[in-house]
């Protein structure tokens, strides 16, 4: 767990997303699945942020503006810089035989490093609309449906290790149907490494923080 | 000397930034294990920060077998927050602790429910019950917080930490409703400091006994001002969840601070903001008499 300080290289829209990139200096990427939490500049706390791709000495954010801080993420130019700590949490176990990545909206922003380091395996990705599903160009190959179809609908009959990260009905769903999926679930974190106990959720009658404990989690954990 | 306020830094999961503190405070422990309130826990203000973890812990027993002795690896000096919902559940706690730095009972705590007993009534059953350097945590809340002060120094504590949360409300700008899964949280950060300037004030001209200072601190000057008003000893909070580095750059820049204003040491500050008035009236020579300095003793 390192907290340095970061230069913008670039900020690109993608649909209704921005995939901020960051020079990536001696920052480890960490593991697929693992994040960073991000300076949003002007606020007082920093923002969680799966590194979406990790190439040409640069990690990459993809990032929903859906608030002040994601706002603020989204409007950094090449030249700023922010602190940026991590890697955080507990990413997905790469050691699968049959990969088959699921995503939903947002909840994509893993996926394509998870990708390129499994070898692009097949992967089925879910939007709400055909502006959002734009993003799925950072996963070329994977297959795409927009509400109302939903990613489950895709699944195919064959066992997989899936590999996921969504809103949560979508993990939910999952589960119900692959008991064993490789989960990467959300909440809102104000520390991103064990401090506030903000990001604990119930699963299976077990507290666990998200940041530290997870955030991914096997769905029959 | 610089700590974390309770309910922070979790010290097992992040040892090298409560290694960075003079003194490790831990999480509130109750005496039977609490899961918490329900998710959403956390939500950013503008100004601040709500929180209604619900006194998440492992509940005493647990705590006593199993995080202590992995607490006191850490090699730093260990306060125990202790919480419970009434004067007996916190003395029994109290009477299970042995060989710490210092208890803090949290009196305060905004996201559940008090116990009957006044503050100074739970202080003298905790007195009776353990011989530990025992600090009452206050709530900012009171209107008359020296009051408060004063109750419990008469009622045996050691020493104040001033200020716990104060409760506030965020609703999602989408739905109007609750953010928080509690509704109300405790409210910490920048907004707070003034706040905790005011207690630590009031209750430095009231109360003999030291105090630790906490509230929105961001900087060695935030501390330098916390100690001026009449702290002895300051505490980090939020800053610490967007900055685990915030021990070492706020030690630093008080260090600086004090150098500037030539000060030996950063308790050379202490109760500087009382005496401000006197100065400013033995300035004026107007032929009025000095008024009598209310600077606290310096006992750290």
């Amino acid at each position: 767990m390192r907290r340095e300080r970061r230069r913008v290289t670039g900020s690109e829209q993608i649909g209704p997303y921005t995939l901020l990139r960051l020079e990536q200096g001696g920052l480890d990427a960490g593991i697929p699945g693992q994040f960073f939490m991000l300076e949003a500049p002007g606020r007082l706390l920093p923002r969680p942020m799966s590194v979406c791709l990790a190439e040409a000495g640069e990690l990459s954010f993809l990032i929903d503006p859906i608030g002040p801080g994601t706002r603020a993420l989204c409007a950094l130019g090449p030249g700023d810089e922010i602190h940026v700590l991590g890697p955080l949490g507990n990413g997905f176990d790469l050691d699968v035989e049959q990969p088959l990545l699921v995503g939903g909206g947002i909840g994509i922003a893993p996926l394509p490093y998870l990708s390129r380091r499994l070898g692009e395996p097949p992967a089925i990705l879910g939007f709400r609309s055909e502006r959002h599903a734009e993003a799925a160009a950072l996963l070329p190959g994977a297959e795409v449906c927009i509400e109302p179809t939903y990613v489950t609908a895709l699944l195919p009959e064959e066992r997989h290790d899936v590999l996921a990260c969504g809103p949560e009905p979508m993990l939910a769903a999952l589960r119900a149907l692959v008991p064993d999926a490789q989960l990467a679930w959300e909440a809102p974190m104000a520390c991103g490494y064990g401090a506030c106990y903000g990001c604990a959720v119930e699963l299976d009658g077990e507290w666990k923080r998200l940041c530290v404990e997870g955030p991914v989690l096997a769905g029959a954990a | 000397m610089l700590l974390n306020a309770s309910g922070c830094l979790d010290a097992l999961t992040a040892p090298d930034v409560a290694r960075s503190l003079d003194a490790f405070v831990t999480k509130t422990i109750t005496p039977e294990p609490r899961d918490g309130n329900p998710a959403v826990r956390i939500a950013e203000t503008d100004a601040g920060m709500l929180n209604a973890i619900g006194l998440a812990n492992p509940g005493r027993e647990r705590f006593l077998a199993d995080t202590l002795p992995r607490l006191r690896e850490l090699g730093r000096p260990l306060w125990i927050s202790v919480g419970g919902f009434s004067a007996a559940e916190y003395a029994e706690t109290c009477a299970a602790l042995e060989d710490v730095a210092a208890i803090e009972l949290n009196l305060s705590c905004p996201n559940v429910d008090e116990a009957p007993e006044s503050a100074a009534a739970i202080v003298a059953a905790c007195r009776a019950a353990t011989a530990l350097p025992l600090y009452a945590k206050l709530s900012p809340a009171a209107w008359d917080i020296a009051e408060g002060a004063r109750a419990v120094e008469a009622a045996g504590a050691d020493g104040l930490s001033l200020v716990n949360t104060l409760r506030g409300l965020a609703l999602d700008p989408g739905t109007l409703r609750p953010t928080l899964a509690r509704g109300a949280g405790g409210y910490s950060g920048p907004a707070l400091k003034p706040v905790a300037l005011a207690a630590v004030y009031a209750c430095a001209a009231a109360v003999e006994i030291p105090i630790v200072g906490m509230g929105g601190v961001r900087s060695g000057l935030d501390a330098l001002e916390l100690i001026a008003a009449g702290a002895s000893a300051v505490a980090l909070g939020t800053v610490l969840f967007g900055d685990p580095d915030a021990p070492v750059r706020v030690r630093a820049e008080l260090a600086a601070e004090v150098a500037e204003r030539n000060l030996g040491h950063p308790l050379d500050a202490r109760g500087l903001a009382h005496s401000s008035l006197q100065m400013s009236v033995s300035r004026s020579d107007n032929g009025m008499q000095k008024v009598p300095g209310n600077r606290p003793k310096v006992t750290a």
